[in-house]
Order: C-alpha cells, then structure tokens, then sequence
C-alpha cells in the first residue's frame, strides 16, 4: 500500500526524516509529528490564512499541501523567523510595539505572509499592506495595528536589512 | 477536517500520468490544491487516488512563439503574475491576476488546475474566453489541442476525458498597443466574483475598431463572449453611448441564481461591468507603446 511514506524535509533549518500518512496535511505535520504549535489552523480549507508558512521562502496555505508533497522543501514557520531565542525579527518587534496582536490567534500567518511582502516590496503604501494581509482574518485588532507594525517595519529593515 | 484516505501517487513524466490514470479508477489529479485541497478536507471528494504533478517535468514554463504566449498547465499564477512577457504581451490576464484569490493562494494555484476547476466565475477562465485559448490536452491516444469555446461541457465539467489532462495552454496575442480591461464585483477582495467581464479592443489610424472581445464571467455555467457587442462594435467610433447601448444586451443573459445573487443582479452587474470594461479599453487604446 502507499498510505505511508517517509519523507525528508527542512524545517526552519533542521532535518526532519519522518514516516506520514500520505493524506496528513503539512499544518497537522507541523503541530502533531513536530509539536510546532505556532502555525495556527482556523478554517481548515484556505480562507482564513491562519496557517501560512513559507515553503522555499514562498508564503502558502499549509492546511492545503500535503506533508509528502514537502519532501525535500525547506518550510519556514513563525517559530524559525526570529534570528536566535532572545531577538525578536523586526517584524515581531514591530507587531509588539504597534499593538499588532491581541489574541495572538492568526499573528503567524500574518508575520509569515509580511515576511515574503517586505521581502518583495521593502517600501509599500498602506494600501498594498492591506491588500497583502487580506488574506488573512483577525477578528481582534481590526487590522489598524498590524498594519502600522507592517510599514514600521519596512523603515525599520530598510534602514538595517536583516 | 481532514482529507479521507487515498493513495498518492507522484509521477515524474507526463506518460506516467496518462499510464496512472488509464489503469487507476476514480483518481483525482492535484495541481496547486488550492481548489481539491479543502475539496478533500470537507470530504466534498473523495478519491481512491490522488495523482500529484507537482513534481512533473517540462509542465511550468511562460514563452512566446508563433504570435501566442504558451504556458505550460503546472506554471504558477503568482509567476505569471510576475512575468514580464505576460505583462508586456497579454495585460488582460496580468490584470485579471490580480483578482485571482490571494497572494499565499496565487503562489500554489497553477493556470492549468484554475481551467480545469472550471469555476464560472474564474478571472483565468474568463481570461482564456477572452482570448480564444487553445488547451493541449495528453491522453491515451497522445495529444490534442481544444479550442477553449469548446472546453466548457457544463457545469464545472471541462470537455476532458477522466483519462486525460491539461499539459499546456496557448493564449494567441492581439496587436501591440491593443486596449484592455479586466473588472468584477466581489463582496470581498480575493472572492470568486459575482460577475466579472473582460474586453480587449484593436482600432485604425482613424480610432475606427477592427477587432474587439468582450467576455462576460460569472453570469452562466461558463464565462461567455458577447458576441453581439463584438459585433456592433465592428467598424465604428466607440462612444460611451454606443458601450452603453451595446451592453444593455446583457441583460437579456440566461444567469444563475444562487445564495450570492438573483438573476436580474446578475443581468445588471454584466451590463454595467462590460460597459466599464470596454471604456477603460478604450482609454488604453495605443498605449502599449509606453508598456
């Protein structure tokens, strides 16, 4: 039978060699095979972009890929963004010092999502930020302090680029 | 939450998908999985089989040959979003990217896996309409090319045999300079639209038109062109009278009713939007010198 298979993948710089249910998504892989519990699910069918990870550097829904289709990818999830265990990327910085996060529910995929935007757009306007995060919902914050982190971070990486 | 249990399969080449599916019952092809995958997380489906091409040769690519962009069926939307060729050579589709489901949805979805979900309201679909793209299909008997009027079999159904698929989409390119436009309502942005509609426009020296597409999505079990406006537009002067008139003729339209939309909304939002359509076109007649 191919129900199983042993993948080999990177995540957030670390090997993993694993045998998976063929059907298990890659967010269930993340938070029951490797306990990494930050990337949140909410919806379960890509509404709601709680999830977001970054496959190859590329942000994506990991509640619509599967964990074998990963092997030999490198994912980044929001526990592999922040340079050591005492610093917090600027982005994170920045959502702490704006209010970005109250219930903290859908800030990984939020950060995951920004990391790629920064990176393609290092000096957006408000409204590309907007249209950048609708993907993602937050039911708390009413959007008005993510997008504040967001654009004080792009200043902040402009001037020292992580 | 969670997908039901099937086999997976990765072929490499395009023959070993065609010899998978002429041997496997009830497989279901995976392509960007950002339409399957929640289809299989609701159960909505439920395959014995899940064959992935993610990891097939020779299907992601974006080139110019023979006066049509050629992409193969596994490129990207995001990539085609990015790609200069497609910016500079079919702006309507560039346009119409934009309002394709988000940035973490476009990195996976693939032009290939949005043609044969076939959803009626699809900006990709309708962009296909628009252009009179041309679908390579592979299969046991080789490959075949279909015209896309012919690819829509009904609801949701493209005209593809269950031991088929897509391998390449061919998108014949107007004229440089060639005016366009790509507009839909939403309730939401990144929703499927309620009614989306698409115009390319070509005129003489003398502003007369020589060749126009208008394509109206979201209204029927497939987007649509309005040939009859193609018609009227024939030869004339465009006028925002003339786009006026011309596009009340959606009203007449067969729509779909559902929990998004009644009919006659419907009907309005094609007349409205077509007419918009076919005036920002208008404007952008000759400017693709400056692209």
């Amino acid at each position: 039978m191919t129900r199983k298979r042993t993948i080999a993948l990177t995540v957030n710089g670390r090997r993993y060699d694993k045998e998976v249910e063929v059907r298990l998504t890659l967010a269930d892989f993340l938070r029951h095979h490797l306990g990494l519990t930050g990337t949140h699910l909410g919806c379960e069918h890509g509404v709601c972009g709680a999830c977001t990870i970054l496959l190859d550097g590329r942000s994506a829904r990991s509640c619509l890929l599967l964990a074998v289709q990963c092997e030999g990818r490198a994912v980044t999830t929001v526990e592999g963004i922040a340079p050591d265990a005492d610093t917090l990327h600027p982005l994170q910085q920045a959502f702490r010092e704006h209010h970005g996060l109250q219930c903290g529910f859908c800030t990984p995929g939020m950060l995951t999502t920004l990391i790629e935007f920064l990176r393609d757009n290092p000096d957006p306007t408000e409204q590309e930020v907007r249209i950048a995060i609708s993907g993602n919902l937050c039911r708390c914050t009413g959007y008005q302090g993510i997008v504040a982190a967001a654009l004080a971070a792009a200043k902040r990486m402009q001037a020292a680029p992580v | 939450m969670k997908p039901p249990p099937f086999e997976y399969h990765d072929p490499r080449t395009e023959a070993e998908v065609v010899g998978l599916l002429a041997r496997l019952d009830n497989a279901k092809l995976l392509a960007g999985g950002q339409s399957l995958m929640p289809m299989l997380n609701m159960r909505y489906v439920l395959p014995d089989h899940v064959v992935d091409l993610n990891r097939v040769e020779g299907l992601s690519y974006i080139r110019e040959a023979g006066g049509a962009l050629e992409i193969g069926a596994m490129t990207r939307q995001r990539d085609l979003e990015f790609s200069d060729l497609v910016r500079r050579r079919c702006p309507l589709m560039h346009e119409a990217l934009a309002h394709v489901g988000h940035r973490q949805t476009r990195n996976r979805g693939t032009i290939g896996g949005s043609l044969c979900h076939l959803d009626p309201a699809a900006e990709l679909v309708a962009v296909a309409t628009a252009c009179d793209a041309v679908v390579t299909v592979a299969g046991p008997n080789g490959r075949r090319d279909l015209p896309f009027a012919e690819f829509p079999a009904g609801f949701m159904m493209p005209s593809i045999a269950p031991d088929e698929f897509i391998i390449a989409v061919r998108i014949p390119l107007w004229a440089a300079g060639h005016g366009h436009a790509f507009v839909e309502f939403a309730r939401r942005h990144g929703d499927f639209a309620i009614v989306s509609a698409a115009a390319m426009l070509e005129a003489d020296g003398g502003g007369h038109i020589t060749r126009a597409s208008v394509t109206v999505g979201g209204v029927a079990v497939a987007p649509q062109r309005m040939r009859d406006i193609e018609a009227g537009l024939a030869g004339q002067t465009p006028s925002p009278h003339l786009f006026r008139e011309l596009c009340e003729s959606c009203r007449k339209l067969e729509a779909l009713e559902d929990i998004h939309a009644p009919a006659a909304y419907r009907q309005h939002l094609a007349a409205v939007l077509s007419r918009r359509a076919l005036e920002t076109a208008h404007t952008r007649l000759g400017s693709g010198a400056r692209r």
